[in-house]
């Protein structure tokens, strides 16, 4: 009888040993995974090229360490400087805009700092702080919290001085944020494609949108293949010729949720933040 | 509440539709979950008997290491196995990051101490009794392995379900070494992890219960088994 | 004397044995030779059981030795023992005979020839197939004795076999060990029941507190005993 169990479990494991020839592998953020993004690009991108992509989706940060190891072939991500770092460093070549899309600060229906309505994040960002209004950073080193300090900056606030008591880091990624800040009935800064997708919302809604500091610029980039032999250059490369090309900036365009366009092509223009 | 009937009402909706998705990550969990439960079962039984039989200095700290083993989090499991396994780790350049197979490893590493240290237990008391009998047939310690094992087999089989239960139900080391890759390395626990991140608690819910449903029929299977073979033998 | 794989005579040199710095058997010398059983008495705490185990190779003495001085070159591969409480298998009646013999290194034909005689012995042939450990007490004992029996010992060791049994049981593992010794085989028996050791001993060793006080015909024991303490366990007042 045992090794009746035994043969089933020997028979239930033809496991893929080795990754296919065709098939690459993108470090990525989960905002872009989350968003369904990549759910709707990728099988296009695999009809025309013959080319399966594995998205491991992470915080920027991490995407871009998964690049530095050199445990996949593209990195796909969102924090310019970072970018700019890790190309710098010699870890990744071939840099590439891709598209942007825009961040949302959301609260709580009974909006305590009483944001509700501007389009001055700065201003937004400082009446919190001064109302003291729970606010949930990810904390998490990704491109969203990145971008979430640089406008804490500009807002001329520290917000780790309101740290364990009204500003929560949680360490997490974009979804446990939104989770948090829905049960606590706090402000979170959200990329509008994972605000879109996100069902557990209770009370929350957008009450800032619109500024031109909240665009999110990504960025695309092959891993530096002289650092590591083993990068599929070639399809690596194909992938991303293909996601700055006419066909591949349509496919993204053409991504609406409740007919909400979430991310805009921008592979060819000057990019619309600094 | 809501969230609970919802999700109840679409695990079995899910399960009713035969959505391949769901079918496929389930199968992907079952074959990673079991084929890591066998690989550790070949190292963790043998040297499990082998505790149980073995004097020797320092088998205490032998067996008290692998007891604390038992709560190693799969967490640490799992970044242990991704630097090992990172292209830039020692064993990089077998490209098993992001794989299934790292899952299996990362899993059997998580499972092997288990089964090691229940399967001393079970087998010490039955060594006790056999012992004398074993060593007047002129059967050593090295003999007795195979012996405890066998005869051992049907409360052996309680010790291998648990190791299934955790294997399964971890979510820690899989999440780390496969990546959740959508339709690669997305098993059970991590497409549940993704779906309450993604704020969709009801979807996440019928995952988990579709999950439990899948251990509790192991559970069965291998309780009918043990049952019958008790009765046998 | 069977040569040239005889193991017998056995001979115990100042056999003694300490545990917990405790003395259990002192100086205990004797010769066995082949011939009729050897029933080892005395009350309870003597050390037989110690004694027994120190024979057949289980324990190791703490002072003297054990010799086989007959011609076979492995005497463990002569000798068996079976228990107070038999120790079978979870395994079929039939697998637990055949355990043994698979480890003693006899072909599968063998195995199945010796399993089949054995259990004609003891008369358990109708429960082959069933479950060793699912049998009743005295079905136990007696498959235990038909597995030690089928390794065709020179030397069979017998610790209180009956102790646990009721007296119908004991009745049929009587039989059994007087078939065996009918057919050569020189059973070493530990007891406390002066009767069972009436009806089955040739010669008797008489322990009490870690020493061999006697060791002679079982008539002349029983007749006329050359220690006070024997005579005084005869005579069932030596309780200790």
């Amino acid at each position: 009888m045992l090794r009746r169990l035994l043969l089933l479990a020997l028979l239930a494991s033809p496991l893929p040993l080795a990754a296919q020839d065709r098939t690459i592998t993108v470090a990525s953020t989960t905002s872009t995974e989350q968003s369904g993004l990549f759910g709707h690009i990728l099988p296009i991108f695999t009809r025309e090229t013959g080319i399966t992509v594995r998205v491991v989706a992470l915080g920027t940060g991490q995407a871009l360490d998964v690049g530095r190891r050199g445990d996949a072939d593209v990195v796909f991500v969102h924090d310019r400087v970072a970018e700019q770092r890790f190309v710098a460093e010699g870890h990744g070549v071939a840099r590439q805009h891709v598209m942007f899309n825009d961040f949302v600060i959301v609260g709580p229906e009974a909006e305590p700092a009483g944001i509700a309505g501007s389009r001055d994040t700065a201003a937004a960002l400082k009446r919190i702080a001064e109302s003291r209004a729970p606010f949930i950073s990810r904390g998490d080193r990704s491109g969203t919290h990145a971008a979430e300090l640089r406008l804490w900056q500009q807002a001329g606030v520290d917000p780790l001085a309101g740290r364990g008591a009204w500003y929560r880091e949680i360490g997490q990624g974009m979804g446990p944020t939104l989770n948090t800040a829905a049960a606590q009935g706090a402000y979170a800064m959200t990329d509008r494609g994972t605000w879109l997708s996100f069902r557990n919302r209770q009370g929350l809604r957008v009450v800032v949108e619109g500024d031109v500091r909240l665009f999110n610029q990504y960025g695309v980039m092959l891993v530096n293949p002289q650092r590591h032999p083993h990068v599929k250059q070639a399809d690596g490369q194909r992938f991303i010729d293909w996601i700055v090309s006419r066909a591949g900036q349509a496919a993204i365009a053409g991504y609406r949720i409740n007919g909400e366009q979430l991310f805009f092509p921008n592979a060819a223009q000057p990019e619309p933040v600094s | 509440m809501y969230d609970l009937q919802a999700a109840v009402t679409q695990a079995i909706g899910l399960v009713a539709a035969g959505d391949p998705t769901l079918a496929q990550i389930v199968l992907l969990s079952l074959r990673v979950s079991l084929t890591a439960v066998l690989l550790a079962a070949l190292v963790g039984l043998p040297l499990g008997a082998l505790l149980a039989v073995a004097r020797f200095p320092g088998r205490g700290a032998v067996v008290a290491f692998l007891n604390a083993l038992m709560g190693l989090p799969p967490v640490v499991a799992g970044l242990l196995i991704y630097l090992l396994l990172s292209r830039a780790g020692p064993l990089g350049s077998l490209g098993l990051l992001f794989t299934p197979t790292a899952m299996v490893i990362a899993q059997a590493v998580l499972v092997a101490p288990i089964l090691a240290a229940l399967t001393r237990q079970v087998l010490e008391g039955m060594w006790e009794e056999y012992a004398e009998q074993l060593r007047s047939f002129g059967a050593g310690p090295a003999r007795a392995v195979p012996t405890l094992l066998w005869d051992g087999r049907f409360a052996l089989l309680t010790v291998l379900l648990a190791g299934f239960g955790r294997a399964s139900a971890e979510v820690g080391a899989v999440m780390i070494v496969g990546g959740n890759i959508e339709g690669f390395t997305r098993v059970m626990t991590t497409a549940i992890a993704l779906e309450t991140s993604k704020g969709d608690l009801p979807l996440a819910l019928a995952l988990g219960l579709v999950l439990m449903a899948i251990v509790l029929a192991v559970n069965a299977l291998a309780q009918g088994l043990r049952e019958r073979g008790l009765r046998l033998a | 004397m069977r040569a040239p794989d005889a193991i017998l005579p056995l001979r115990a040199e100042g056999l003694g044995f300490r545990a917990g710095g405790v003395a259990v058997l002192q100086d205990v010398s004797f010769t066995l030779a082949a011939g009729p059983p050897t029933l080892i008495l005395g009350p309870n705490g003597a050390g037989k059981s110690v004694l027994l185990r120190l024979l057949h190779g289980l324990l190791a003495p703490s002072a003297g030795r054990v010799a086989w001085d007959g011609p076979a070159p492995d005497p463990r591969r002569h000798q068996a023992m079976v228990f107070q409480r038999p120790v079978l298998l979870r395994r079929s009646v039939l697998a637990n005979l055949r355990y043994p013999l698979f480890l003693a290194g006899l072909d599968r034909a063998e195995q199945d020839a010796r399993a089949a005689e054995a259990l004609a012995l003891v008369g358990l042939e109708a429960l082959a197939d069933r479950p060793a450990r699912r049998l009743s007490g005295g079905e136990q004992q007696r498959l235990a004795l038909a597995r030690a029996a089928a390794l065709r010992p020179e030397v069979l060791f017998l610790d209180e076999p009956c102790a646990s049994l009721d007296p119908a049981a004991t009745g049929a593992v009587e039989q059994i060990i007087q078939a065996l010794a009918a057919r050569g085989t020189k059973l070493v028996m530990t007891t406390h029941d002066l009767a069972q050791a009436r009806r089955l001993a040739g010669e008797i060793a008489f322990l009490h507190r870690g020493r061999l006080l006697e060791h002679g015909p079982a008539a002349r024991f029983f007749a006329s005993p050359e220690t006070g303490e024997a005579a005084a366990f005869l005579r069932g007042e030596l309780i200790w």
